[in-house]
């Protein structure tokens, strides 16, 4: 604004001037966004339309070969007896990843949410996977996870035998899904603690002088008021389990069979291992376009389950 | 006046400067810099290398060779993403089942005219079966470096522990077959000890079990490569051997298990015998070498191999060439040898070979050394070999179950790797 009165027009011109205070206002949005524009530009936008390319093409690196193929690796997609089973394995995979995680995040939340000496040190304790690197972490849960690892020698004390936990379909994925949670549930843990504590008290308070009980509390005043974080980390975390590689890649490489070949790692194969970058790229289309559909539907459904959105 | 003066000193600096600068830069192209990716991180391999390297600078100054190594698991994913991203190196190691691809590709500089016209070089001596896979017609795109023969480590504590009969005493009985190798690995793995490990398979690396079902005879697909044969009778009676081995006879550790034969806790281990690098010093075992157990198809021997290659892609095919033709002539393949056992008829003497693997005794060296690299087939390989190896490890998975249908199961990878196979 004091901009705008510095240059404002003086008295007596006749013809209004180019810089307007609209479009100084306007040309100042563009500059802060800039930076972050050329960003995208480099990193998102060039790469996408890149991808787009070489899914029209026939990439062979051995050969040096590029060749313009059109739809064929569209038709490849169509025709690909494994997608199916990919895709189906993606989608057991983000699922229980995303019911998992949020109710164990919220559960641990709520839990941690408590006025108590020490409580500080247990928050610490459960954020703390966050912030170790992922590939060790996944390294170390292989090796608990081993036929005779730690997880099986701890269920044998009690007399209990552990099944083959990275060789069997059911419990491979199983196994996938918890490590993945047990890694990244801190993260959301914060964000619904956070959360919680921009609860008002005093809306506790009412319910409790007009008698509701503390789970009528939870889901009448807690769920509605934390709805946009709800809504915030499930975007984050369904778009992150759509993203999942170095665990398969370290804990089962995809199998046993097709069992815990998910869409990304699938995409690694044909591109990376097997040299199919055309194909490999029109896997990467699909993946966009799974994501940017299951993130138009949340944001659709925000008007339904988010409240107090401000 | 002073003008002037300062456009003529301008004019001479420049005309000083110039040449000199135009010598310099005709310097900097003449620079060539080499790279090699491989997949060793090896102190004692990388000393020799350089030593290679520097020998190779002394006759050309302007050539300087630097080492990438890259890690072993991922070798060939990042060779070829390096190659997709136009940084592709000058020259690359390259494994025994990648070789089709790269060597049928055209990715590879053809070597043959100019490890020929290398003074003293004697391409001759190299052996035409150790040369097969890495030339095309009649002409070599990678050298094999490495020809190293598959063999069963022994410990002969744990077995003795155990109570069952060594290998060394199988063989002096003339009882050294399949059926009495499972028989003490059995013995040892109810013991509590590992049975017989086959190094690097781990339920996925399933081309190293050529190293057991070649006893048989069998092989996943028809000499021609176009036909997938893991349907027939070799190959179901050898899975079907391998699989009550682990399952019925506690044998071989089951998938999921890890156990550590170089730490002394198995009996037996099928692997290369550069991996005697890895027998303990700490705490040392009685151990022993001995050849692949007879099969019911007779006697056998597997080998792994190791080629170099230089890459089309690189800027400078034909210095590359060269420096392969020095790193690989009959005075550095010696040296090498002490590593990567050579396929050159000269150095396939036990006299070479005892010195090299000093660890070795004779008897092993001629019994399992010479003779395997003799008469042994390499590991399978096949074009487009990453695609047809994921999709048989992937149908395997179902052979590594107690109540598998392993005959059903290898019908179905035959299935799925047929159309690749006819590619």
């Amino acid at each position: 604004m004091v901009v705008a009165q510095d240059h404002a027009v003086p008295e007596g011109r006749s013809s209004s001037p180019f810089w307007t205070i609209a479009r100084r206002d306007s040309l100042a949005g563009f500059l802060f966004i800039a930076p972050q524009l050329v960003g995208i530009s480099i990193f998102v936008l060039i790469p996408l339309g890149l991808v787009f390319w070489y899914s029209l093409h026939e990439w062979n690196v051995l050969a040096n070969t590029f060749t313009y193929t059109g739809a064929q690796n569209y038709r490849m997609l169509i025709e690909d007896t494994n997608l199916l089973e990919v895709l189906g394995a993606t989608a057991v995979f983000s699922s229980g990843l995303v019911i998992f995680n949020l109710s164990l995040a919220l559960l641990l939340a709520v839990l941690l949410n408590q006025k108590l000496a020490g409580i500080s040190i247990f928050r610490t304790l459960f954020f703390s996977p966050v912030v170790v690197s992922l590939v060790a972490w996944t390294i170390v849960w292989g090796f608990l996870l081993q036929k005779n690892g730690g997880i099986n020698g701890l269920l044998q004390v009690f007399g209990v035998e552990g099944p083959n936990w990275l060789r069997e379909e059911t419990t491979a994925m199983i196994s996938v899904i918890v490590v993945q949670v047990f890694k990244n549930v801190g993260l959301n843990m914060i964000l619904f603690l956070a959360a919680l504590q921009g609860v008002p008290n005093e809306l506790y308070e009412a319910a409790r002088i007009d008698g509701a009980p503390r789970f009528k509390q939870f889901r009448r005043i807690t769920l509605p008021l934390i709805s946009p974080t709800i809504l915030l980390t499930s975007i984050i975390t369904i778009v992150g389990s759509l993203q999942v590689f170095a665990q398969i890649a370290v804990l089962t490489q995809g199998g046993p069979g097709l069992s815990t070949t998910v869409l990304v790692y699938y995409l690694y194969q044909q591109a990376f291992q097997f040299h199919f970058f055309g194909y490999g790229s029109t896997l990467s289309i699909l993946l966009f376009v799974i994501v940017a559909v299951l993130t138009f539907a949340q944001w659709q459904m925000r008007k339904r389950i988010v409240f107090y959105e401000s | 006046m002073n003008y002037h003066r300062t456009i003529k000193s301008a004019v001479a600096a420049m005309a000083i400067a110039l040449p000199l600068g135009s010598s310099g830069i005709a310097q900097a192209q003449d620079a060539v810099n080499l790279r090699m990716t491989i997949w060793s991180a090896n102190e004692a391999h990388l000393k020799l290398f350089n030593e290679i390297a520097a020998g190779f600078s002394k006759d050309h100054p302007n050539v300087k060779v630097t080492y990438e190594s890259l890690p072993f698991d991922t070798y060939t994913t990042a060779l070829t993403t390096q190659i997709a991203g136009g940084n592709a190196p000058d020259m690359a190691w390259i494994f025994e089942t990648a070789a089709y691809d790269f060597v049928n590709s055209g990715a590879l500089y053809p070597l043959t005219d100019t490890l020929k016209a290398a003074k003293g070089y004697n391409l001759e001596e190299l052996s035409a079966t150790a040369a097969e896979r890495w030339s095309k017609d009649g002409k070599l795109y990678a050298y094999p470096f490495s020809t190293s023969p598959f063999a069963m480590f022994v410990n002969n504590d744990a077995i003795k522990a155990a109570g069952a009969k060594t290998p060394a005493e199988l063989i002096a009985a003339g009882q050294w077959n399949w059926d009495n190798a499972i028989a003490t690995a059995s013995t040892v793995g109810q013991s509590g000890k590992g049975g017989l490990i086959i190094r690097d398979f781990n339920y996925q690396i399933w081309q190293n079990l050529a190293s057991v079902w070649n006893g048989w005879g069998a092989s996943p697909w028809s000499a021609d490569g176009k036909t997938c044969t893991m349907t027939e009778k070799p190959m179901v009676d050898a899975l079907t051997f391998i699989h009550e081995a682990i399952f019925k006879k506690k044998a071989i550790p089951g998938p999921g298990e890890n156990v550590d034969f170089f730490a002394g806790n198995a009996a037996m281990t099928i692997t290369q015998i550069s991996r005697a690098s890895l027998l303990p010093k700490d705490k040392p075992f009685s151990w022993d070498l001995v050849p692949l157990p007879k099969g019911p198809a007779g006697e056998y021997s597997l080998i792994g191999q190791a080629g170099i290659g230089v890459m089309q892609a690189g800027k400078n095919a034909k210095t590359a060439a060269e420096f392969i033709a020095y790193m690989t002539n009959p005075e550095n393949s010696a040296k090498l040898s002490q590593f990567f056992p050579s396929a050159r008829k000269s150095l396939l003497n036990a006299d070479v070979l005892k010195k090299t693997n000093p660890l070795l005794s004779q008897e092993q060296i001629d019994k399992v050394v010479i003779s395997g690299i003799a008469t042994g087939n390499v590991i399978p390989g096949h074009t487009g070999f990453a695609q047809i190896q994921q999709a048989v490890r992937s149908g395997l998975d179902a052979v590594w179950r107690p109540d598998a249908d392993i005959a059903g199961t290898l019908q179905k990878i035959c299935g799925q790797i047929g159309p690749l196979l006819k590619r």
